[in-house]
């Protein structure tokens, strides 16, 4: 399997050109001041600013022209390291590279190019505009490929959808001593229980009803606490089998501090029996059964805020969570799994719907991203101990007709309902920040980790 | 006894060789695959040998692989087996060697590499010199130049001119002798030879260029050459560098075609089935037209490795080969000159050149159609690899030449920035 390798990107839109990151890099790199010898390069253009870096690329042809040996990937780090010993200053590797991502530093007479500084490039924090970023999500990835994939192969979601995605990432991440619950929606749609008599997990799996979910899968995770066997008792839940149907249930498992980690996979719908709306559907939304037309303009009532309502059961962990920012969800995965131990762990994932929100498969990331962007969506997470945090600022946000705009759902939406879901979104923001400016200050990323709790005597959980 | 037999056989161990060695185990981890070289030592380039005769690389360092790299990749990797002959009906080919003998294949690369061409002057096989082709004729040379006194090379191009430097720095006196009337004639235009050629004579080297060398004979020392003016020179080290070409003995009853070169298509395959060649031995199409052309340059030589590598191996992420285009870099005594394109410029191409006598820096730009044909530059520093992706996508330059020959460097950044996204 291939390694991932971490990576800066480098947004253009939110560069002025004013040259702290050449600095920083020439003063790392060389002790001085001149950004000639950055090897970070960052030019005004005709229509903004240009990059010219290392890409440490994949297949780097930089290494394929060198003479002399002196260049070569890592396969750890994935940089393309130069070896000063064995390199003869013919310059044929800036021939190779098509990204100007080495060149002659004119100071030594000798080729220069980004080593990201071990790790920790020292460009990324000297930019004071965010429009460098250092990704460090490939540890996910390689991470992630060396677990067990405790998914059957083939599931059968809709092109483009994340839940896929959503699922073996979580079941991986949970591991095989685990016990999963799928209500019917898209999860079990998309084969999780199987078809002709084979489960579609590797873990032991059940189908409860919409409405019974929490309840049966506190049963199971008592009866397993009594036989005194350490397992997970993992949900995976629609919008629709969480917030309508299966709400009592939930509240109920939530209030009992039940040991379960419950992960809702919102798509604000009932999309996999049609497109119908559920209380999470976002108000002037379509769906089949909020149709747009000469009267109707889609849903008329706000969406149930089903996160903060956990919240309001104190419950031993709450979160939100997106696709789009892979290593936040991960954080909250680990917390929650943690948590699940000692009492119940709410985890919210917002899952575009490429088929019921109607926007191209390809974009299912960029959806969710922009629904955070916007603040549509926030992420945060919550304890009884630390309160609520926002898991990244809220200031500065997307207009919300950036989310909006990128679906057919919203396609319809006269001003008058655009300036609704705006009055909306800073109506929650402002209520949610207000939460957390109450709030403690944010506890250490590793408070959960080792942190086992009483499990294990085999007790009933607390009441 | 059965005929061993190998899935891939790839002949040579230079860059195209390797590219296309590890282009066949990107797509291809499992398949029997076989190198066979003529030479004694695991792969490197000739290009890095004018460091060896020099003394600042060592012979062991230059290597481009390791044993391990064949061994853990399960490839069989035989040096000293040059290739005798193919037959492609019979898909065999013979190398020689003791451990040689008849390989049968099902796919075969011809990455032979060329070797240097020996000017038919008269007595020239009764004086002893020397040729810089080979990892051994550098260490040889690299010995040699410790006692030089007076050394002549024949031949201005890059090879040459590299070991004219290295023999200068090593204190000897050295003439250089070029057949044309400018040195680096096929890389450089008049202006930037004349700044190439001020390098050299600063340094002490005498340079002969328009001369012809009519005759050699053995001295005291070493040989006696006689130039077509009648002049006289004594050599106590003869380097001749004058080009070379592919040795393509095997291909005799092949029925593979072979010009210059080996004539290849756009996926370096020859005429016949099965049969791929690709670097200095090949013959392929030129991006400025056409015709099949030489293109023995180091970044064309991976291309192609790499593009019938892939083909070899059934790769469907394969683009053809989009045409060779000319790419040279050459550092002398601490300064550089960068090559990008075509050296001759098309008729009606629109010639830009600056230069600046205080910097000595110098550069050539050639347009046609707005589109950038070919770009030359001293101790003028450009990212060649940005300029030459401007010459394959024929970007118009229209908009912005004015900048671009006043900064290429940034320009270019700024042009790929936008277009290579």
């Amino acid at each position: 399997m291939g390694r991932a390798y971490n990576t800066i990107a480098f947004d253009a839109a939110k560069c002025d050109g004013c040259g702290d990151c050449m600095r920083a890099c020439a003063r790392a790199k060389t002790g001085g001041e001149d950004v000639a010898r950055s090897r970070i390069q960052i030019a005004a253009g005709s229509t903004g600013f240009e990059l010219a870096l290392c890409r440490q690329c994949g297949d780097p042809r930089c290494v394929a022209v060198c003479p002399a040996g002196a260049l070569a990937k890592d396969g750890q780090s994935g940089i393309i390291g130069w070896d000063a010993g064995k390199c003869v200053d013919c310059l044929l590797c800036t021939l190779g590279c098509a990204y100007a991502g080495i060149a002659l530093d004119e100071a030594t007479g000798r080729v220069a190019k980004c080593d990201t500084c071990e790790g920790s490039p020292a460009c990324v924090p000297a930019c004071p505009h965010g429009a460098l970023k250092h990704h460090t999500t490939a540890r996910i990835y390689n991470e992630v490929g060396d677990w067990e994939d405790l998914f059957a192969p083939g599931l059968a979601g809709c092109q483009g959808c994340n839940t896929e995605l959503l699922m073996r990432h979580t079941l991986r991440r949970v591991g095989p001593d685990t016990v999963l619950a799928t209500p019917p929606g898209c999860v079990p749609g998309m084969g999780s229980v199987g078809y002709n008599g084979m489960a579609g997990t590797k873990v032991p799996v059940f189908h409860p009803l919409l409405t019974n979910t929490a309840a049966m899968l506190a049963g199971v995770k008592r009866q397993f606490n009594r036989a005194g066997r350490k397992v997970t008792a993992l949900a995976i839940a629609g919008d629709g089998g969480a917030s309508d149907a299966g709400f009592q249930s939930l509240s109920g498992a939530a209030e009992r501090g039940e040991q379960i980690l419950f992960m809702v996979v919102d798509n604000e719908g009932y999309m996999n029996t049609g497109m119908q709306r559920s209380s999470a559907t976002p108000y002037g939304a379509w769906t089949s059964t909020t149709p747009v037309g000469r009267e109707s303009k889609g849903k008329t009532q706000d969406a149930k805020n089903l996160p903060l309502l956990m919240v309001n059961h104190r419950c031993a962990y709450v979160a939100t969570a997106s696709t789009a920012y892979m290593d936040d969800l991960y954080d909250k995965l680990d917390r929650a799994i943690v948590a699940a131990e000692t009492g119940f762990a709410y985890l919210h994932v917002y899952s575009p719907c490429t088929t019921g929100w109607r926007f191209p498969t390809d974009q299912n990331m960029e959806v969710a991203r922009k629904a955070v962007e916007t603040n549509f969506v926030m992420l945060w997470e919550y304890t009884p101990e630390q309160g609520l945090h926002l898991s990244r600022s809220v200031d500065d946000p997307l207009p919300v007709t950036d989310y909006l705009k990128v679906m057919g759902r919203f396609r319809h939406l006269s001003p008058e309902q655009v300036q609704h879901i705006q009055a909306k979104v800073e109506e929650n923001r402002a209520f949610v920040q207000q939460i957390s400016q109450q709030s403690q200050a944010p506890r250490e990323p590793s408070r959960f980790a080792g942190h086992g709790g009483d499990y294990g005597k085999g007790d009933a959980p607390r009441s | 006894m059965t005929m061993r037999q190998t899935r891939y056989l790839v002949v040579g161990s230079s860059h195209a060789a390797i590219e296309a060695v590890s282009a066949i185990r990107m797509h291809d981890a499992e398949g029997s695959l076989t190198v066979a070289t003529r030479d004694r030592h695991l792969p490197y380039s000739p290009t890095v040998l004018p460091y060896v005769v020099s003394g600042r690389s060592s012979s062991a360092q230059v290597l481009l692989r390791d044993a391990a790299y064949f061994a853990e990749r399960n490839i069989d990797y035989r040096q000293g087996q040059a290739l005798v002959a193919v037959r492609p009906t019979e898909h065999v080919a013979q190398l020689d060697g003791a451990a040689g003998g008849e390989l049968r294949y099902e796919k075969l690369l011809l990455a032979t590499g060329a070797s240097p061409i020996v000017p038919p002057i008269p007595g020239i096989e009764k004086v002893e010199y020397h040729v810089l082709r080979t990892l051994d004729d550098a260490v040889g040379l690299n010995r040699a130049i410790g006692t030089a006194r007076r050394a002549v090379v024949l031949g201005a191009g890059l090879v040459g001119m590299h070991a004219a430097e290295n023999l200068a720095k090593a204190g000897a006196n050295v003439t250089i002798v070029e057949m044309a009337d400018q040195l680096c004639a096929g890389y450089f235009d008049r202006t930037a030879a004349t700044l190439i050629e001020k390098a050299f004579t600063d340094h002490g080297a005498t340079i002969r260029t328009g001369r012809r060398v009519v005759g050699l004979a053995p001295s005291g020392h070493g040989a006696i050459l006689t130039l077509d003016n009648g002049d006289s020179l004594e050599a106590d080290l003869l380097l001749v560098a004058t080009g070379v070409r592919p040795e393509l003995g095997y291909l005799a009853n092949s029925g593979i075609l072979a010009d210059k070169g080996i004539l290849v298509d756009d996926s370096m395959q020859t005429n016949v089935a099965d049969v791929w060649a690709a670097g200095d031995c090949a013959q392929a199409r030129s991006f400025y037209s056409d015709a099949k052309v030489m293109n023995a340059i180091l970044p064309d030589a991976a291309e192609q490795g790499r593009i019938a590598g892939m083909a070899m191996a059934g790769d469907p992420g394969l683009r053809r080969y989009p045409g060779g285009v000319p790419l040279n870099t050459y550092h002398f005594f601490g300064r550089h000159a960068i090559s990008v394109g075509n050296s001759r410029q098309p008729e009606h191409a629109q010639v830009e050149t600056r230069f600046d006598e205080k910097t000595g820096r110098y550069l050539r730009a050639c347009f046609l159609d707005g589109r950038l044909v070919c770009i030359h530059g001293v101790n003028e520093f450009f990212d060649g690899g940005v300029m030459a992706q401007l010459i394959l996508r024929r970007v118009d330059l229209d908009p912005v030449r004015e900048r671009f020959v006043a900064k290429p460097m940034v320009v270019g950044r700024e042009l790929m920035s936008q277009l290579w996204r």
